[in-house]
This record gives C-alpha cells, sequence and structure tokens, in this order.
C-alpha cells in the first residue's frame, strides 16, 4: 500500500508576500488608506530630503570661524569649535581628566549593576551609594589630596546638567521612600504631613521653586550659613523631585499583594524590619521602570537652571549664540543640544520598557 | 531606625502582659506624631524667625501694601484694561489671566492633537502608525525649554519684518512682530445674534434630551449631532443676515512701526503656544493609545456582533470604556501643561511668572509676599483641575454597568 | 530617648544660630579669604567675562578695589552674575556682598529695598537705539514703537514716563537679559532698543553690524550707576563707599598704578595719609592702612579704570563727559580724606 503523500502546499499568492504583500496590507489596503499613503510619503519626503542635505550633504563640519561655513548647509564648525565648552563648561582644561573619571566610574558601576549575571553586584551597589558620592565630590569640586579647587560656578554644559540630574535622582530617592511610607501610614498626623507635602510639591512649576531656592533659602536660614548657588538649585529640585518619586514609589507599595503585608506581620517582624526585608525589595524591582521615568522627566528639567543663571547645557549654547562671532546659527545649536537629550532620554525610555516587560511577572495580575 | 535597639528589650519583656510605654503600638503612634508635630512647628518657627529677622535687619519692607501702589511699567499683552498708573495688584491679575490663556488653550490644542496622534499610532497604515511614533518619540523626549527657544528663536526669528508681511488677501498679517487677524467690531442690533447663538443652545439641549428618550421608547435614531450644528451655527447666521450684518471685520493697517487694529496674537504667545501643545501632545497621544488598546478586542467584536456600526461602536463602546484609562494621566498632563507654562518667563510672554514674579517682584523687592502668592496660585489652578476632572472621571465612570 | 535628644540638640543649634546671626560683613569676607561680587551676566566695557572666563570690566574693577582693600588683594573675587531680576534679592538673602552691576541708584532702592548704595562709579542716563533703516532721528518720532527692554529696570519705569508724557503709545517686549535683547533687536522684533546709554554703546558692539544701529541723541533719565551694600553694617558701607572715593581721589592727586610706589616717598602730607605712611585711616575703616595704596597699585585710579574698560581706546569708545573729574568739568567728586 502505498502511503499518503500530501501534495506540497503552494505557495502564497504573491499579493500577500514579500514586498507587493507587506506594501498591500500596510499601505495600500482600502483606496483611503493609499491616497494617505500617497500624500504623507509625499511630505515625508519633501520634508526629510532637504533636511538630509541641510544637515549632512551640504554642511561644514571643521574649522575655527564662521569663515569655514561657505557650503550652505549646516554650520556644525559652531559646535565642534566649542565642544570642549558645551560638554565641561567653564571647567579648567587641564582638569578635564576629573570630570572624565567622575563620569566613566558613574557609568561602569551602573552599567554592572544594569547587566545580569555579573558577580559582585552587592559590593558594587554599595559602592556606588555609599563610597562614589564622595569620590565623586572630591574629584569634581578638588580642594582636597592636592586637586586644585574648581568652584561650582566654574561647573556648566553637559557636565552639570548630569551633576544635576544624577544628584538630584538620587537624594529624592531615599526622601521620596520615606514620604510614601508616611502617606500610608496609619498614624493621621504622619499622613497628612506627607499628603500635604507631596501635593504642594506637585502642584506649583519647578520654576518657582527654583526661584525660591535660589533668592529666598538665604533669607530662610541664618546670616551666617551660605549655600552655594548650585547646592540650592539641588536642594529645591530635590525637594521637587522626592514629591514625584514618593507618588512612584507608592504606586510600587500599592502592588505587592495585602498577602505579603500579613505575612510579615504574622512572622512578628516590626515594620521597619517588613518594610526592608520583604515589601520593598519587591516593590522596588517593580518601582524601577517609574524611576527611570522620573529620571526622565528630571534629567529634561535640568535645563530650567538656566532661568537662575546656571549655565548647563542649553544655557551655554544659549549664551553662544549671542556671540557677536557666531550670530545666526540658532538651528544648529539647538539641534545639538535637542540631540544630546534626546539620545538620553530616549535610551533611558528603552531601558525603561524593556525592564518593563522583562519585569512583567510575579505579582503583576 | 531606632526600633532596632529596642528589639531585645522586646523580647525580655514578654511575658508581661502590659506592655511598656515603647512597645504599646497605639502609645508609641502619638509618641511618633507628636515629635513630627514638634519638628515640623519648630522647623517653620525658625525658618519664620530668621527669615523676620533678616528682612528687619537688612530694612526689606514686608507685607502687601505695596498691591495698591502704581505699577509704573507696560505690560504687552492684557486681556484687560491696563496702563502704566495701574496698580502691582493689577499686574497680578494681567499675569494670572495671561497665564490662563495660554494654558486654556494649550490644553484645548494638545488634547485635540495628541488624540489625533493617538489614533494615528493605532493606525492599520504602517506610514501613519510609524509617523506618529517618530512624533510622540521626537518631541517627548527633548526638554520643553529647549522647544520653546527653538520655535521662538529660531523659527519665528525667521519671519519678515513688519513691511514684508506674509498676507493672506490682505486681511491677516504674519511677520516677526505677531499674527495680525481681523477683529469682529459689534454695532448697534448685534444683540441679536447672541440671543440667537443662546437659544440655538438651549434648543439643542432640548432636542439631545428629546432624542434620548425617543430612542430609548423607540429605539429609533435621531440624527442630533446634525441637527445641533445646525442650530446653533444656523440660527446666529439667519439672524446675522436678517438684522442686516451689523457686525462688521475691522482689518489690521500698517501704520507706522506696526500694524495697528484688529486683533494681535504675540510671538511669544505663540511660540509658547505651539511649543506647549505639541510636547504635552506627545505625552497625551501615549496615554491615548494605552487607553484605547487597554479596551478588550472582545468588546468590538460584541458590539459588531449586535450590529453596532463601525463609528458607533467607537463612540458608545469603546471610548467610553478607554476614557476611564485616560482620564486620570491625562489630568496629570494638563495639570502639568498648566505648570510649564510659567517657562515663558524665558521668552518674555507677560505671563504670572514674568509679570508678577518677575518685574513686579524686581521693582517692590517683595520676595517672600510675591512668590509665595505665585506659589500659592498656582496650587490653586492645580487643585481646581484635579477636583474638576476628578468630578468628570466620576462622571464617566458611572457609564459601567 | 537618644531621638528627643538630638532633635532637641539640633533645635538648640539652630536657635543659636539664629541669634548670633548679625555679625559684620567685613569680618566675613576676612574669614572666608574672598569677596562675592554680584555681577552682570555679561555686559562688554561693564562686566564681562572674556574667552577664559576672567572677569572684566568697570563695575568688575570696582569689586577688585573693594577686595583690594578688605583683603589687600584684588584677586581674591568671586564674581556671582546675576540678571537684573535676581540682583536685589542675592544681595538681600546674603549670597553676595556687594552688588556692582550698573544698578541705577534711586530712593525706593535705598529705602523699601533695604539697599545703600555707595557711591556713583558712572553717571549714565537712558537713551535710545534704534536701527539707522528706520530713519528716525528723534525719540519724539517713535510713537507706536515696539520697544526691546531687560526685565526689572529702572529703565522699565523712564520709559512708560517718557511716552506718557509725550501722548505716545509702545509695546513693551520685556526679556530677562541684555543678550536677548539684542537678539530681538537684531531680528527685528522690536523697532527701538532703550536701555542707559552706556549699554547701549556696549550693546550695539554686539550686533552682527554695529554700524546698523544709532543711538538716538535724548537722554530721557538721570541713571546714577553705583555700587550697593545692604542696610545695617556701617562698616561695610564705609569701605565700599570709600574704596570708589579712594580711586576717585587718586585720580584727583594724581597717583597712578605706574607712580604710586615712587610717590609713595614723596613729603606730600596728603600722599602719605593717603597710601598709608602717615595716619589710620584704614584703622578706622577696620582694614590695613594701605587699603588705597593697595587699590591705586592693583586695579588703579578711577581714570585709569574708565579708561581701561570704556574709554576712547576701547571697542565702546565712551568719551568722559559727565565722568570726568569735578575740576575737569565732570561730576566725579570725592570728599576730602581726612
Amino acid at each position: 500500500m502505498e502511503k499518503f503523500k500530501p501534495l506540497p502546499s503552494l505557495p502564497a499568492p504573491v499579493k500577500t508576500t514579500g514586498i507587493i504583500g507587506w506594501l498591500r496590507t500596510n499601505l495600500f489596503s482600502s483606496p483611503l488608506n493609499s491616497v494617505m499613503s500617497l500624500i504623507l510619503g509625499y511630505i515625508v519626503l519633501s520634508l526629510l530630503i532637504p533636511a538630509i542635505n541641510w544637515a549632512f550633504v551640504k554642511a561644514d563640519w571643521f574649522g575655527t570661524s564662521r569663515d569655514a561655513c561657505t557650503s550652505g548647509g549646516a554650520c556644525w564648525v559652531f559646535i565642534t569649535s566649542r565642544f570642549s565648552q558645551f560638554i565641561y563648561g567653564f571647567y579648567p582644561e587641564t582638569e578635564y581628566w576629573r570630570v572624565d573619571t567622575t563620569f566613566v566610574v558613574l557609568a561602569a558601576s551602573l552599567a554592572w549593576l544594569m547587566i545580569n549575571h555579573l558577580p559582585w553586584k552587592k559590593w558594587v551597589s554599595i559602592f556606588a551609594v555609599f563610597v562614589f558620592p564622595f569620590v565623586a565630590y572630591v574629584l569634581l569640586h578638588g580642594g582636597h589630596f592636592g586637586l586644585m579647587e574648581v568652584e561650582t560656578h566654574r561647573w556648566g554644559g553637559f557636565m552639570l546638567t548630569l551633576v544635576i540630574a544624577v544628584v538630584g535622582i538620587a537624594a529624592a530617592l531615599p526622601l521620596g521612600i520615606l514620604l510614601a511610607l508616611g502617606r500610608r501610614s496609619q498614624m493621621p498626623v504622619i499622613k497628612s504631613f506627607c499628603v500635604v507635602f507631596i501635593e504642594v510639591w506637585r502642584g506649583v512649576p519647578l520654576i518657582t521653586v527654583l526661584f525660591m531656592a535660589s533668592v529666598m533659602l538665604p533669607l530662610f536660614v541664618p546670616q551666617d550659613i551660605t549655600f552655594d548657588k548650585l547646592l540650592r538649585a539641588l536642594i529645591g529640585i530635590t525637594l521637587f523631585q522626592s514629591a514625584y518619586m514618593a507618588e512612584v514609589v507608592r504606586g510600587g507599595l500599592q502592588a505587592i499583594p495585602k498577602g505579603q503585608y500579613e505575612a510579615a506581620d504574622a512572622l512578628g517582624l516590626s515594620y521597619w524590619r517588613s518594610m526592608s526585608m520583604i515589601i520593598l525589595p519587591q516593590a522596588l524591582k517593580m518601582m524601577i521602570p517609574g524611576i527611570v521615568n522620573t529620571f526622565i522627566a528630571l534629567f529634561k528639567d535640568t535645563s530650567l537652571v538656566l532661568i537662575i543663571g546656571l549655565f548647563d547645557l542649553l544655557a551655554i549654547v544659549q549664551a553662544a549664540l549671542t556671540d557677536p562671532k557666531w550670530l545666526g546659527f540658532s538651528t544648529e545649536g539647538y539641534v545639538f543640544v535637542a540631540l544630546m537629550f534626546w539620545v538620553f532620554c530616549f535610551g533611558m525610555s528603552r531601558y525603561s520598557q524593556h525592564l518593563e516587560r522583562k519585569l512583567h511577572t510575579g505579582h503583576k495580575r | 531606625m531606632s526600633s532596632e535597639a529596642k528589639k531585645p528589650q522586646a523580647h525580655s519583656t514578654m511575658p508581661n502582659n502590659k506592655p511598656l510605654f515603647w512597645n504599646d503600638p497605639e502609645k508609641r503612634a502619638l509618641f511618633f506624631q507628636a515629635l513630627l508635630i514638634l519638628a515640623v512647628g519648630g522647623a517653620i518657627w525658625i525658618i519664620v524667625d530668621n527669615t523676620l529677622a533678616n528682612l528687619e535687619q537688612r530694612g526689606i519692607t514686608t507685607g502687601f501694601d505695596f498691591l495698591s501702589k502704581p505699577a509704573g511699567f507696560g505690560i504687552l499683552q492684557s486681556l484687560i484694561e491696563y496702563n502704566e498708573q495701574e496698580s502691582y495688584g493689577r499686574t497680578f491679575i494681567v499675569g494670572l489671566l495671561n497665564t490662563l490663556l495660554v494654558s486654556g488653550i494649550g490644553i484645548a490644542l494638545a488634547t485635540l492633537l495628541g488624540f489625533v496622534i493617538g489614533v494615528a499610532r493605532l493606525s492599520h497604515n504602517w506610514l501613519i502608525s510609524r509617523l506618529a511614533l517618530v512624533y510622540i518619540e521626537i518631541f517627548r523626549n527633548i526638554p520643553l525649554l529647549l522647544q520653546i527657544f527653538f520655535w521662538y528663536f529660531a523659527v519665528l526669528r525667521a519671519l519678515p519684518n513688519a513691511k514684508q508681511s506674509l498676507s493672506i488677501g490682505e486681511s491677516v498679517f504674519l511677520n516677526i512682530r505677531g499674527l495680525y487677524i481681523p477683529s469682529p467690531v459689534f454695532e448697534a442690533g448685534s444683540s441679536i445674534i447672541l440671543i440667537a447663538l443662546i437659544t440655538g443652545v438651549i434648543a439643542s439641549f432640548f432636542v439631545s434630551r428629546w432624542a434620548h428618550k425617543r430612542q430609548d421608547d423607540t429605539g429609533q435614531i435621531f440624527p442630533t449631532t446634525w441637527v445641533n450644528l445646525g442650530l446653533i451655527v444656523g440660527l446666529p447666521v439667519i439672524a446675522f443676515f436678517i438684522s442686516g450684518s451689523p457686525v462688521s471685520l475691522e482689518y489690521p493697517e500698517l501704520k507706522g512701526f506696526n500694524f495697528r487694529g484688529g486683533i494681535t496674537v504675540i510671538p511669544e504667545f505663540l511660540a509658547l503656544l505651539v511649543a506647549l501643545s505639541i510636547y504635552t501632545a506627545a505625552f497625551i497621544a501615549e496615554i491615548v493609545r494605552s487607553g484605547i488598546q487597554s479596551v478588550h478586542h472582545g468588546q468590538t467584536e460584541a458590539a459588531h456582533a449586535l450590529g453596532l456600526p463601525h463609528g458607533r461602536t467607537l463612540k458608545l463602546v469603546i471610548i467610553p470604556q478607554a476614557m476611564r484609562v485616560i482620564i486620570p494621566p491625562l489630568t496629570s498632563q494638563y495639570l502639568n501643561l498648566t505648570k510649564n507654562s510659567s517657562l515663558a518667563t524665558a521668552i518674555g510672554y507677560p505671563d504670572l511668572v514674568s509679570v508678577f514674579a518677575g518685574t513686579t517682584l524686581n521693582q517692590t523687592g517683595q520676595a517672600v509676599e510675591i512668590i509665595f502668592i505665585t506659589m500659592a496660585v498656582y496650587l490653586l489652578i492645580s487643585l481646581l483641575i484635579s477636583v474638576f476632572m476628578n468630578w468628570y472621571n466620576k462622571r464617566m465612570s458611572l457609564v459601567e454597568r | 530617648m537618644k531621638k528627643i535628644g538630638s532633635v532637641a540638640a539640633a533645635a538648640a543649634v539652630a536657635l543659636t544660630f539664629s541669634v548670633q546671626s548679625h555679625s559684620a560683613t567685613l569680618d566675613t569676607v576676612k574669614e572666608r579669604g574672598y569677596l562675592q561680587c554680584g555681577v552682570s551676566t555679561g555686559l562688554p566695557g561693564f562686566s564681562n567675562p572674556d574667552d577664559k572666563g576672567n572677569w572684566q570690566g568697570l563695575d568688575v574693577d570696582v569689586c577688585r578695589a573693594v577686595a583690594a582693600a578688605a583683603l589687600g588683594d584684588a584677586s581674591k573675587v568671586k564674581y556671582v552674575p546675576l540678571n537684573a531680576k535676581e540682583r536685589f534679592t542675592a544681595l538681600q538673602s546674603g549670597e553676595i556682598d556687594m552688588l556692582s552691576r550698573n544698578t541705577t541708584w534711586t530712593l525706593t532702592r535705598d529705602t523699601t529695598l533695604g539697599l545703600n548704595f555707595t557711591g556713583v562709579s558712572y553717571y549714565d542716563g537712558q537713551g535710545f537705539m534704534v536701527s539707522k533703516k528706520l530713519g528716525v532721528s528723534s525719540a519724539l518720532e517713535l510713537d507706536g514703537a515696539t520697544v526691546c527692554i531687560q526685565a526689572g529696570t529702572t529703565t522699565e519705569l523712564n520709559l512708560a514716563d517718557y511716552f506718557r508724557q509725550n501722548n505716545m503709545t509702545y509695546q513693551p517686549v520685556v526679556f530677562d537679559t541684555s543678550d536677548q535683547t539684542v537678539q530681538g533687536f537684531e531680528a527685528g522684533r522690536c523697532d527701538v532698543l532703550t536701555s542707559d546709554q552706556s549699554q547701549l554703546y556696549a550693546l550695539r558692539i554686539k550686533l552682527a553690524d554695529p554700524s546698523s544701529a544709532m543711538v538716538l541723541p535724548e537722554v530721557i533719565s538721570k541713571e546714577p550707576l553705583g555700587p550697593s551694600v545692604r542696610q545695617g553694617d556701617d562698616q561695610w558701607f564705609n569701605l565700599v563707599k570709600w574704596s570708589l572715593f579712594a580711586a576717585v581721589t587718586a585720580e584727583e592727586m594724581g597717583l597712578t598704578s605706574a607712580n604710586v610706589d615712587q610717590m609713595k616717598n614723596s613729603d606730600n602730607p596728603d600722599v602719605k595719609r593717603f597710601t598709608g605712611a602717615e595716619g589710620d585711616f584704614g584703622k578706622a575703616l577696620g582694614v590695613n592702612n594701605d587699603w588705597a595704596y593697595q587699590i591705586v597699585k592693583q586695579v588703579g585710579n578711577y581714570g585709569e579704570i574708565f579708561e581701561r574698560n570704556v574709554g576712547a581706546n576701547t571697542p565702546l569708545g565712551i568719551a568722559r563727559g559727565l565722568n570726568a573729574l569735578w575740576s575737569k568739568g565732570g561730576l566725579q567728586y570725592a570728599p576730602p580724606m581726612r
């Protein structure tokens, strides 16, 4: 008996596979869609081609003055000739290595913590949390161990943006955790204090907070105590950000099933023990995407410090734009700043989405 | 915190039925709360005390008397009558109204744009959904302040000067000084149009109620939207022609340095509005997308199985359910937009922060009072928006059965 | 219990701070080792950082003179760039020890703002700059014009008064920094840029083509610009006041940074008192007796300061005019040092 052999299956119709099939399903599935695709395609091309022309084909990249810009496109000379100022601000040139070292160490320890399966994570995180801040301060500010002192008013550019964002988030997280725990507390006074604190900071614009920190903070303390301008901005940003962080933490705490709280209580753990050993480790894991999103928001908000006279990346480019030798290159300047911010924010938001998918297990129901 | 230290004692006192003071949760709670009150009260007292001492020692005037003193400076844009002799209190109102103006229009535009982009993001057309994605990812990952600068210093600065204005039919002009549009002038008899408009609105309200009831009773659907549109737009138009067109347009004209007459939309306003709307729309689009995606596909299928056409499925089944997911985050976006409008000060749009916490603060030097008022006002606006949106959210959730 | 103790201790510390807070600015400056001086965010000729971030200008030299007097070293200054809006709060709040930032001396500022102006480092007046293309030759032709102006200045008030007096209308476009006002003017956002005349000359060189703009002849206000300090510290007030007068006196006496070492040994009793070889003026002010010598040696006399920063041989090219010595037809006059 002959075994039954099915005929080989026919190939799918040409219209549904390959490029043509893809085009049919995705761009030209109906007459209306076809028209829209064509119109939009035309608009996109007619915008994209001149943009590429301007930014790459006809652009000038290197030189020392605006005379180097002859091709009629973008004049990136403006950026390249001032690049180190945009990155380091007025930091003395001979000391750039200190800034580099600080951020390389920071990036390395963060990467170590992010990559799976690397050993000694505990020690790295202890280093990052307890040792690194001092190392960073000594390196950046100097004045100890034979390092030249670089006062904060010489800090600027992208370096300042990073300093504000990193310090802001690192200081806001513990404060935010305390506030969130307070907000869920049974004790009415502590609870209402935390609610008021959180809602007040969330209800006012960051500008007014910065303004308050910059001009009014010194009035609040005795005359002998003076704060550095950067420190004042950091205090303002930290208070502001801790309120937002508290809401993220609260979300994380709420996502923990009630059984976990009850189990911790049943084991007879004290409040702080059950929080630090049972609840927060689970909640923090779930909060990471939220924290990253808050960090992105903070990172973008750092640009506001230009209003109180600190020279972050945007401020320093804005100042360079008014240099009479370089008038008229605002588009190049803004595109550069936008690109710097965009790369960081987009990268982080991708990372947070990746985490969200990775952590989409466990308690999510 | 302190509990670790107390732990051994907790064990040793276990057999005792009456717990010690610090092991009784209620008493401990009382103690901690008292401590917090003391600490907060003390901190506030120290701050107030220091501030008063500092202010007095430095001879800075305090109090709110300055609000009634004449301001003496001009403001570029004011929704109410304002001139230099008005008081500082008046500058506060002018600034506040300007803030509300840009926030209000910004919220409307951002919502509109955000919904369009959010729906486009879910389009089956690859090109449309990709473009929406590109829009979202570009605009939400760039600082708002930078976008404001870009629109103001790079885009609007490229516009021609007053003499070479771009114009549409000699009635709308656009130049670096702003956008000039004709303004309506209401002459005698124009009140009839207003009456017609009000009549139209009231009539359409009753038509809706009647149509709703008829549908409940008979199941027949009445084309409410079109009839109402006809009532609200048609009645005033008819009234306009019947009463002999009592409304005329005043066209902007180039006189001296600037265009005069008509309505002037200053470029600072345009830049701020465009930047705020585009930035916030990117976030709203994501909210709308996730809201729509959160509605289970079975709902659509069920609606189709019941024979509802696509449009009514969207209107009656998908959107009401999606709205419940959309509204809470949408509220916080509205709040963000309102707070972000304070960035106006960077480009000189005369909003609350720029006029009141800027010029007025500087002329009077009373930083504490002015910053306090400004923060309180923003807090109040935030609370009002939250309250309104919570009310709306409650109304929407009633749709659930 | 530990907790209560620490809270109480913290509160006690805070309280003691608030009680003994009113120490003298001069002592603070000496202890700190440098002077904190508020300057502008960048105005050529008055206070402007060069390519390497070193501050230069007339206002900056006033700061350096005070540092030379107080600390004996003109370079011991930390410059705090401030825009017009934040300058007074920065001084009131103690962020800076003195403000030297082309600031006009007015009654309100002396009273309700709690400042003390210590003198006039530059006599100025408000003027208008227009584009030559506009074809305007007098400020009275500016009816209906759009005016770029810096926020939080007296010019904002003078402008309003001037237009109201002459029955003219205007639209103010208010920016935070003078740089932005120039940008606005350059781009054509406004027809007129108004500010103190000295600033107009300074800002004009920031235009792509400085010759395309002209400063109108009208001066619509008196703008005596000078350094200011907080109220309530007379010792510090006196030191800042006399540092400026010392620079003027030096010019009156013909002392310059080049010849002061030589003149120090002269027999002229005035010069001897000035350089501290005789008398105890420094002690009376709370500083070293050679304070005035240090000012002239390290910074120069008023005439040198003026010529170096804004004078005829600088890009600003401003004539001495009102700022000449009283003996030469100007207004700069120092009370006698004795």
